[in-house]
C-alpha cells in the first residue's frame, strides 16, 4: 500500500509537478517583464515575446563564441555565462527602440491603446531581425550535465516502478527564477531607484513634481525588462529549444499569466505564471496511472481519466482568463484593469 | 472597347502560340512548412520533362515545358489559385502535384475536376484521397498512408510489440495516418492505448507526454514531422523517462532525427517509402549529374509522376487529358517492356510503334486501386545514433 502511494506520488511529480513548476517559472519571468511595462510605461508590450527571442538569440551566439574559445561552465550550461552579453545587447536594443519609437508617443501623451498598436509594429521588426540573424530553425544550445536525477537512476535507487527525472535546466530555471524574483522585489521595495519607479507608476504627475527624472525611470524599466526577457527566454530555450516562432507563440500564455495575476502587480505575475502552467498540465493529464495506484484494485479506471484532451491545453489558460476577467477584472492581485 | 477587343485578340494569339508546345504544371509547396522538400521533387519532375522534350519523340516531335506553381502545403486557397492559373492562363496539359494532402484535395476538387485536367501527386499520402471522387483524373506515385499503416502494424507485430501509444501532428496527414494505423494495428491484434494529437510549433510538450505516459504502452508511435513537434515530443518523452522506444513513420525519418538525439533513441525503428530497385540507383546517378539530390524524399516519385503523364500522352497519341487519363495505369503496370529512369526516349519509341511498356521508373511504380502506388517501404532502425536500413517491404 505504501509502495503504491509512493509510486503514485512519483508519477505525479514526474509528469505534472516538475514540468509545470519549470514551465510556470518561465512564464512568471516573462509575465514579470510584461507587468513591469504595464505598471511603469502604461502600455501592453506585444513585442515582449520577440524581445525574449532577441535576448536568447544573442545569448546563443555568445554561447557559441565561448564554446569556440573552449570556455564552458562545467556541469552547468555555458549559456549562463553568456547571459550578461544577451542582457546587455537586449537592453541596448530596447533603449534604442524607446529613443526611436516609444519616446515620441510618450511625449505626445498617446493613449495606451496607441502604444499597444505601436508595439505590434516593433514586434514585427524584432521578429524579422531575429529571423534575419539566426534563421527560423530550431537551435539547441544546452550543454553540461543533462540531468540532476535521471529516470533510470531513480528507479534503480528507489526500487519503485515509476521513474523521476529532473533536468539540470529545470533545476536552474526554478533556482534562477527565485533569485531574480527576490532581487527584483528587493530592488523595487528597498532601493531609491526602485521606489522612484513605483512612485512613477502610482502617480506620474506627482512623481514629476517631486523631482523624479522620468527618462531615467523609463530607461531603468527597459533595462529591467531586457534582463527579465533575456533570462526567461534563455531558460525556456535551455529547457526546450530555441525557435523564433515558438517564442512568438509564448506571448499568449505569458499575457494570460500577467492578466490573471493582475496587470501591473509583480506578485500577481508570478502567481499567474504558476496558475496557468499547473492548470494546463494538470487538467489535461491522464490520471489513469495515478488513480490505478491509489484506488483499490477493482475501482481503478479502465479509461484514461483525462478531463480534457491535450490539444485543449491553450483553451484552459483562456478559460481561466475569461473567468478571472468576468469575476475580478483587475486580476487576482489587484492590478490595473485593462 | 476597341482596345479591349484588340487586347483579347492578342491574348487569343498568345494562347494560340502557347498550344504549339505541351506544358506541364509542377505544382508543389515551394513556400511553407515543407519548402525544403519541394526543391528536389521539382528538379526531378523537370528532369523527366527535359528528357522527353529533348528526345523529340513525343507526339511527333512536340516539345514539353514545365510551369511551376506554388501550392504552399497549408493554404488551400493559395493552392487553388495557383492551380487555376496553371490551367486557365498557362494552359497546362497535366499537373505534377500537389504536394501536401490538404492542398492536393483542394486543387483536385476546385481546379482539376472542373477543368478536366490530370493530376499526379508525388507526395500526397492521406488515405482520404483514395476514395475521393476524381473522374479518373487523380493518381499518385506516393503510396497511401493506409498502406504505410499496414506495413507499420506488421513491423510491430513481428517485433512482438502489442501495446503502443500514438501521438500525431494535428493535421490531415497526422490524423489520417494515426487513424488508419489504429485500425490496422487492432486488426493485427494489437492495442492502441491512446491516440492523442500534438500541435506543431509549440515549445512545451510536457502535458502531451504526461497523458501519453499515463496511458502507457511498450513504445510510442510519433506520426509527426521531425522539424516540428515530433522532435519536441521525443525530447520530452526521453527527459521524463516515459518512453525510450519510438516508432517513426516517414515524416520522422530524416538526418535531423539523429542530429537531435544521437544514440539516445537506439532501438527505435520505422519505415518510409523507398525501394531497392535498380531504377532508384540509376535515378540518383542521373540526379547528381543534373545537380540535385536524388535520394531526397519523394524526388523519385516526382520524376515518375512527370514521366507517367508524358508516356500516357504518347500512348494515347494526344495531349488531351480526357484521352490520355485512361492510359496512365496501362503504361505504369505490366505487361510490357520494363522502363527505367533515363530510358524515356526508348519508351516513347515503343509506344509510338504501338508496343506495350511497364514503367518501373525510379520508385518501382506499380499503380493499384484507383491509381495510387502500391508502395514499397524501407524499414529502418536506429543503431548507434545512425539510421540503418533493415530491409524492404
Amino acid at each position: 500500500m505504501l509502495l503504491d502511494l509512493l509510486n503514485a506520488l512519483v508519477a505525479l511529480t514526474n509528469f505534472v509537478i516538475v514540468p509545470a513548476t519549470a514551465y510556470g517559472a518561465q512564464l512568471a519571468l516573462g509575465a514579470l517583464g510584461v507587468t513591469l511595462t504595464v505598471a511603469v510605461l502604461r502600455f501592453t508590450n506585444v513585442a515582449h515575446g520577440d524581445t525574449m527571442a532577441f535576448g536568447t538569440m544573442v545569448t546563443i551566439l555568445a554561447t557559441w563564441g565561448l564554446q569556440a574559445l573552449g570556455i564552458t561552465a562545467g556541469p552547468l550550461p555555458t549559456a549562463l555565462l553568456a547571459l550578461p552579453v544577451g542582457v546587455a545587447a537586449t537592453a541596448g536594443l530596447l533603449l534604442a527602440t524607446d529613443r526611436l519609437v516609444y519616446r515620441f508617443y510618450r511625449q505626445q501623451r498617446a493613449s495606451s491603446a496607441v502604444l499597444l498598436i505601436v508595439s505590434i509594429g516593433v514586434m514585427f521588426v524584432m521578429n524579422g531581425l531575429v529571423r534575419f540573424i539566426i534563421g527560423v530553425d530550431d537551435q539547441r544550445f544546452d550543454d553540461g550535465t543533462r540531468f540532476l536525477v535521471s529516470a533510470r537512476d531513480f528507479k534503480a535507487w528507489s526500487g519503485l516502478d515509476e521513474g523521476l527525472a529532473i533536468k539540470t535546466s529545470q533545476g536552474i530555471t526554478v533556482l534562477t527564477a527565485a533569485v531574480v524574483m527576490i532581487a527584483l522585489f528587493w530592488f523595487l521595495n528597498r532601493t531609491r531607484t526602485g521606489k522612484s519607479m513605483r512612485a512613477f507608476a502610482d502617480n506620474r504627475d506627482l512623481a514629476l513634481l517631486s523631482g523624479i527624472d522620468p527618462e531615467r525611470v523609463v530607461a531603468i524599466t527597459w533595462i529591467l525588462v531586457a534582463a527579465l526577457a533575456t533570462i526567461a527566454g534563455t531558460l525556456y530555450g535551455l529547457d526546450k529549444s530555441f525557435k523564433p516562432f515558438t517564442y512568438f507563440q509564448l506571448l499568449l500564455p505569458i499575457f494570460a499569466a500577467a492578466i490573471v495575476g493582475g496587470l501591473g502587480s509583480p506578485v500577481g505575475a508570478i502567481a499567474g505564471g504558476f496558475i496557468i502552467s499547473f492548470s494546463e498540465v494538470a487538467l489535461t493529464y491522464a490520471w489513469k496511472k495515478v488513480l490505478g495506484y491509489l484506488l483499490p484494485l477493482g475501482l481503478a479506471p479502465d479509461g484514461l481519466a483525462q478531463l480534457l484532451g491535450t490539444e485543449y491545453k491553450h483553451a484552459v489558460s483562456f478559460i481561466i482568463l475569461v473567468l478571472v476577467l468576468l469575476i475580478k477584472p483587475t486580476g487576482l492581485f489587484k492590478g490595473t484593469s485593462t | 472597347m476597341k482596345s479591349l477587343l484588340s487586347a483579347s485578340a492578342v491574348l487569343a494569339l498568345l494562347a494560340g502560340t502557347a498550344q504549339a508546345e505541351v506544358k506541364l504544371g509542377v505544382l508543389l509547396g515551394f513556400t511553407g512548412p515543407l519548402e525544403s522538400v519541394a526543391g528536389p521533387i521539382a528538379s526531378a519532375a523537370e528532369m523527366a520533362i527535359a528528357e522527353v522534350s529533348d528526345s523529340g519523340k513525343l507526339l511527333d516531335g512536340e516539345t514539353v515545358a514545365p510551369v511551376r506553381g506554388d501550392s504552399t502545403c497549408i493554404d488551400a486557397s493559395a493552392a487553388t489559385a495557383a492551380g487555376e492559373r496553371l490551367v486557365t492562363s498557362d494552359g497546362v496539359a497535366g499537373i505534377v502535384g500537389a504536394m501536401c494532402s490538404g492542398a492536393t484535395g483542394a486543387v483536385l476538387a476546385n481546379v482539376a475536376i472542373p477543368n478536366g485536367v490530370v493530376m499526379i501527386s508525388p507526395s500526397a499520402t492521406s488515405p482520404g484521397l483514395t476514395t475521393v471522387e476524381d473522374n479518373g483524373l487523380f493518381f499518385r506515385t506516393a503510396p497511401s498512408d493506409a498502406r504505410q499503416s499496414v506495413v507499420m502494424a506488421d513491423i510491430l507485430t513481428e517485433r512482438g510489440l502489442s501495446e503502443v501509444a500514438v501521438t500525431y501532428t494535428n493535421n490531415d496527414y497526422g490524423k489520417g495516418l494515426a487513424d488508419s494505423f489504429g485500425t490496422a494495428f487492432e486488426e493485427a491484434g494489437g492495442t492502441v492505448t491512446i491516440s492523442a494529437p500534438h500541435d506543431d510549433g509549440k515549445g512545451d510538450y510536457s502535458a502531451e507526454v504526461g497523458a501519453l505516459a499515463a496511458a502507457g504502452g511498450e513504445a510510442l508511435v510519433v506520426a509527426g514531422y521531425v522539424d516540428e513537434g515530433g522532435s519536441g515530443i521525443i525530447q520530452a518523452a526521453l527527459d521524463t523517462g516515459a518512453f525510450d522506444t519510438f516508432i517513426l513513420p516517414d515524416g520522422m525519418v530524416a538526418p535531423a532525427l539523429t542530429e537531435n538525439f544521437g544514440d539516445a533513441i537506439d532501438g527505435s525503428f520505422g519505415q518510409l517509402p523507398g525501394s531497392d530497385s535498380e531504377g532508384g540507383g540509376d535515378f540518383e546517378t542521373l540526379a547528381s549529374a543534373a545537380g540535385f539530390d536524388g535520394a531526397a524524399v519523394y524526388a523519385k516519385e516526382g520524376y515518375d509522376a512527370a514521366a507517367l503523364i508524358l508516356l500516357a500522352m504518347q500512348a494515347a497519341g494526344s495531349a488531351d487529358a480526357s484521352d490520355y487519363k485512361e492510359k496512365i495505369i496501362e503504361v505504369a503496370n505490366e505487361p510490357g517492356e520494363k522502363i527505367y529512369p533515363g530510358e524515356l526516349a526508348k519508351a516513347l519509341e515503343i509506344l509510338a510503334e504501338g508496343g506495350d511498356i511497364d514503367y518501373v521508373g525510379a520508385s518501382d511504380v506499380e499503380l493499384i486501386g484507383p491509381g495510387e502506388a502500391s508502395g514499397r517501404f524501407r524499414e529502418v532502425e536506429i543503431e548507434g545514433g545512425e539510421i540503418t536500413t533493415v530491409g524492404y517491404r
